[in-house]
């Protein structure tokens, strides 16, 4: 028994357990309500990422393929050699392939008038790739031969649906009309789509020529400025990490060095284009546009990611292994060199390789120093010329081609942020994998 | 290439001092390594590093000196009649510097011969033709005086380039054979070692102190140089910002604030597309989500900041700025006439700092000690109201840091605007009209066919001193708030 006398409530609650009161609902439904403003918006920022790569592939996945116009027929020998006696004579060789292409539609049941206009606005001009072809291969008169010529950019454009007929507008390049033999030549089979493999291997094309576009030699450029960041800031960063972790008295000198690194991550991209162009470029008097001066752009900006980084792989090896080194009579530098930094490695290379997919996306710093704007149109001579001669890169190429005028190009700077997302993601990867792989707890 | 050549050369006597040091240091003590103060390895890398740390040093000062020493001497042969006759002295030595580098290109080619060269006549021979053929193009024809300087040119550098060899080559050897000398049983070859390798760490240490006195550096001089040719007080009062693009004459306007406004506007609208989505994610993600839902939504969303930022300004250029027209535009509203806008771009920006603020309020929540959330519940209240009534508060320092930082980033994002924002400068509210920012106009005005010494080029780097400036001024005040604020519980 207990002195507490049991005084009965002055006032019965309105509600119990199973009948919520009015306040009680009110609090239960903001605290429903404020959960579900969480959940939106993590679900939007997911809702911006997928809608972001879908607009990504939708747009992009076109530059992967090209149209092309699938024709095999005989040159006999009184054709040729007419048509090389012929004042015009690719024109005469583009008459040859007009009946060619007429009798081929005709062969399949398309009846549909055009003329040799038509087929210059749809595949350029075949005549000079057929009189080519004939010339340096005589023995192949008189025999099937079987050409694919690449079709125009607008044909292009309306085989993936960036050009409709309600959009046309009849010009030189294009006209209402011939999308009706292009209809009819993709019934009958001549027109398809194939891999446009010259696209990832090929160079830079003119303003005017979307369709022979390739971000080949622009890969190249960034490969050379890759191998420059690569081979700069991993020793560099590495060496002042150690520093830093191991060695530096606790004194102002270290505490402005941190200070400084911290606030060098934060600096803008394009602050680092500016100092790359008035320290390397008109300073120093090193090439402009040339992958060197990216790459020693792009270390300065890498720097801060890859000494954070491995600084805090160095703090993750326990002092005892340090300890233990010093114990058999290892000096600090032997401890930390035979020691320390092999134990530490697998997380320096992650870091590394973020640091590199960082800067393989940049673009900002690229641009003032002259990477925008040079037209990649040779692959470099050898590898020491790679880091010296003028190339673009892969950024740069996709900004170049995204402030072009002509649309066929923004299907290419698309397709090459996907080829730029591909290689990002295959950094990430491997960083991951390193990461799991030999990832140690102490 | 000498140069090549002459660093190979020093690569092979530090591999050979390494070897002899090595070497004599056994020798001294009849091969019993036992005897030595050090590893054998430590006394070849002392020889090693004699032979090429001097040389090396020497090598670059010299590298760096030499075109400034040509420079000047070629300069004082000059009559000052070339100067007044063309543009400028900086013109002048290009001029002689092109003539030089296409001599060298022609015999090269074997267009003629190296006693050929350095006894041309202006008088006699058409040089410019003779380069032309040679590949070489010049702009104007070449007087007797510039040709005479590039000749004394190519003369001065090729001596100051065999000295430097000979130099340094011999300051190789010296070192190599002193240290060499030293090898003996008795000598601290470790300790000497270290303390170089402690030089070489303390240097890289000091590459980012350098990085930071670069740029303020190249900021500040072009930035002195700017107001020497255009009044300070016009550009940061200025209201118009309307470059000539001839390049020549006063005829520019470049007051910064439009560009200001731009930038503040943009990010104004990207913060208040990322601040809220960031922070509520943040809040979910930590508080309410199961692990589960945490471990696949988290890396998803961090993936937004770890796309490209020409991703994104694609994305705005020709994505998201034709849906707004589609929505805006003069069919339905009316608000908008291009696809290139403030509100493309700030969108666009707020998108990718979802998961900058994010992740960083994410840290900041979790830092929050569990034993305020169970006093919290202990008091009987509901998990929303834990949270905006006391973890918020509690990390509220922290959260404006992070916000301080994402607005850094905002301030200083290039691609995006200069893809989706637009390129005319204005002061208007209009969110749906084009605007400019600092960035964009730094890339404008340095992209451009603007010579670099006119005022329309080096705004740009006023520009970007205000850049800095502000970003520097944000970053140090949001890390201040940030690191006062973990004091509190750590």
């Amino acid at each position: 028994m207990t002195d507490a006398s049991i005084t009965p409530p002055s006032a019965r609650p309105k509600s119990g357990l199973f009948a919520p009161d009015a306040r009680t609902r009110k609090r239960n439904a903001a605290e429903k309500r404020f959960r579900l403003y969480g959940m939106a918006a993590v679900g939007v920022g997911l809702l911006f990422l997928l809608f972001l790569f879908t607009s990504i592939l939708r747009s992009g996945l076109p530059a992967f393929t090209q149209t092309v116009l699938d024709i095999e027929f005989t040159l006999t020998q009184a054709q040729f050699d007419t048509a090389e006696s012929k004042m015009l004579k690719t024109g005469e060789y583009q008459n040859i392939f007009v009946a060619a292409l007429q009798g081929q539609l005709e062969e399949r049941g398309f009846e549909v008038e055009f003329d040799a206009k038509a087929i210059g606005r749809i595949v350029g001009k075949p005549g000079v790739t057929i009189r080519r072809y004939f010339l340096e291969n005589p023995d192949r008169v008189g025999t099937p031969a079987g050409f694919e010529l690449a079709a125009s950019s607008r044909v292009d454009g309306y085989a993936n649906g960036r050009v409709t007929r309600d959009t046309i507008v009849d010009s030189r390049f294009l006209m209402t009309r011939d999308l009706d033999l292009v209809d009819a030549l993709r019934e009958a089979g001549i027109i398809r789509g194939a891999f446009n493999w010259n696209f990832i291997t090929g160079k830079d094309s003119g303003v005017d020529n979307p369709g022979g576009a390739g971000i080949g030699a622009s890969v190249i450029g960034s490969f050379f400025m890759m191998l420059v960041v690569l081979f700069l800031s991993l020793p560099i960063g590495v060496a002042a990490s150690i520093y830093l972790e191991e060695f530096a008295p606790k004194n102002r000198w270290t505490d402005v060095i941190e200070v400084n690194i911290s606030n060098l991550a934060a600096v803008p991209s394009i602050v680092f284009g500016i100092l790359g162009l008035a320290v390397f470029v008109q300073f120093a008097g090193l090439p402009q546009s040339a992958p060197l001066v990216g790459g020693l752009v792009l270390t300065l900006m890498t720097l801060p990611t890859i000494i954070i980084s491995t600084r805090a792989s160095l703090a993750a090896v326990p002092p005892s292994i340090r300890d233990a080194a010093l114990g058999v009579g290892a000096s600090k530098m032997q401890s930390v060199f035979h020691h320390v930094l092999p134990l530490a490695m697998p997380g320096i290379l992650t870091g590394t390789i973020i640091g590199l997919a960082q800067a393989l996306g940049e673009t900002a710093p690229l641009l003032l120093i002259g990477m925008v704007g040079f037209v990649a149109r040779e692959y470099p001579e050898g590898f020491l010329s790679g880091f010296t001669d003028a190339n673009s890169a892969m950024p740069a190429q996709i900004y170049t081609w995204a402030s072009r005028a002509d649309p066929g190009f923004y299907e290419k700077a698309w397709g090459g942020i996907i080829i730029l997302l591909l290689f990002l993601i295959t950094m990430n990867a491997i960083a991951v994998v390193l990461r799991r792989r030999f990832e140690r707890r102490w | 290439m000498p140069f090549t050549w002459l660093v190979l050369i020093i690569l092979a006597l530090a591999t050979a001092g390494y070897v002899l040091g090595r070497r004599r240091a056994l020798a001294s003590v009849r091969g019993d390594a036992r005897n030595l103060h050090s590893l054998p390895g430590y006394y070849g890398a002392n020889v090693a590093m004699w032979a090429t740390v001097p040389a090396v040093g020497v090598l670059l000062v010299w590298l760096l000196a030499q075109p400034y020493f040509v420079n000047t001497r070629v300069f004082s042969i000059l009559p000052d009649s070339v100067v007044s006759q063309g543009s400028s002295i900086g013109l002048v030595m290009s001029d002689v510097r092109r003539v030089a580098d296409g001599l060298d290109v022609a015999i090269e080619q074997g267009a003629m011969t190296r006693d050929q060269a350095s006894a041309l006549d202006t008088g006699v021979t058409d040089v410019r033709a003779l380069l032309g053929a040679a590949g070489v193009a010049l702009g104007s024809d070449v007087s007797a005086d510039v040709l005479f300087a590039a000749q004394r040119y190519r003369a001065l550098n090729g001596t100051a380039s065999a000295i430097m060899t000979v130099v340094v080559l011999l300051i190789a050897l010296g070192g190599a054979t002193y240290a060499c000398s030293r090898s003996t049983a008795g000598f601290r070859a470790r300790n000497t070692v270290e303390r170089g390798i402690l030089a070489l760490l303390i240097f890289a240490a000091s590459i980012a102190i350098l990085t930071t006195i670069g740029i303020v550096f190249a900021l500040l001089f072009n930035t002195i140089e700017f107001f020497r040719l255009y009044p300070a007080a016009d550009f940061f009062f200025g209201t118009n910002w309307a470059p000539s693009f001839s390049g020549r004459g006063g005829a520019s306007d470049l007051g910064v604030l439009p560009l200001l406004w731009g930038t503040f506007y943009i990010s104004f609208i990207a913060l208040l597309v990322a601040v809220p989505i960031g922070l509520f994610s943040a809040i979910y993600l930590s508080e309410y989500a199961s692990n589960r839902v945490r471990s696949v939504a988290k890396p998803l969303i961090e993936i937004l900041a770890g796309i490209p930022t020409i991703v994104y300004g694609l994305f705005a250029l020709m994505t998201v700025g034709p849906l707004l027209v589609s929505m805006f535009g003069q069919d339905t509203l009316g608000w908008m006439s291009g696809g290139t806008a403030v509100m493309t771009a700030g969108l666009v920006m707020g998108i990718m700092l979802i998961p900058f603020v994010s992740s960083l309020s994410d840290d900041i929540i979790n830092a929050v000690p569990q034993a305020l959330r169970d006093g919290s519940y202990g008091l009987g209240a509901t998990q929303s109201e834990t949270i905006r009534q006391v973890i918020l508060p509690a990390a509220l320092p922290g959260i404006v840091g992070a916000i301080l930082l994402a607005a850094s980033r905002a301030i200083g994002e290039t691609m995006i605007v200069v893809l989706g924002a637009g390129a005319a400068a204005r002061l208007s509210l209009n969110p749906f009209e084009a605007m400019t920012t600092i960035t964009a106009k730094i890339v404008s005005q340095l992209t451009g066919d603007a010579d670099f010494a006119s005022p329309e080029a080096l705004v740009a780097f006023a520009l970007g001193m205000t850049l800095f400036v502000l970003t520097l001024g944000l970053n140090v005040f949001a890390l201040y708030i940030v690191r006062k604020y973990r004091e509190q519980y750590d």
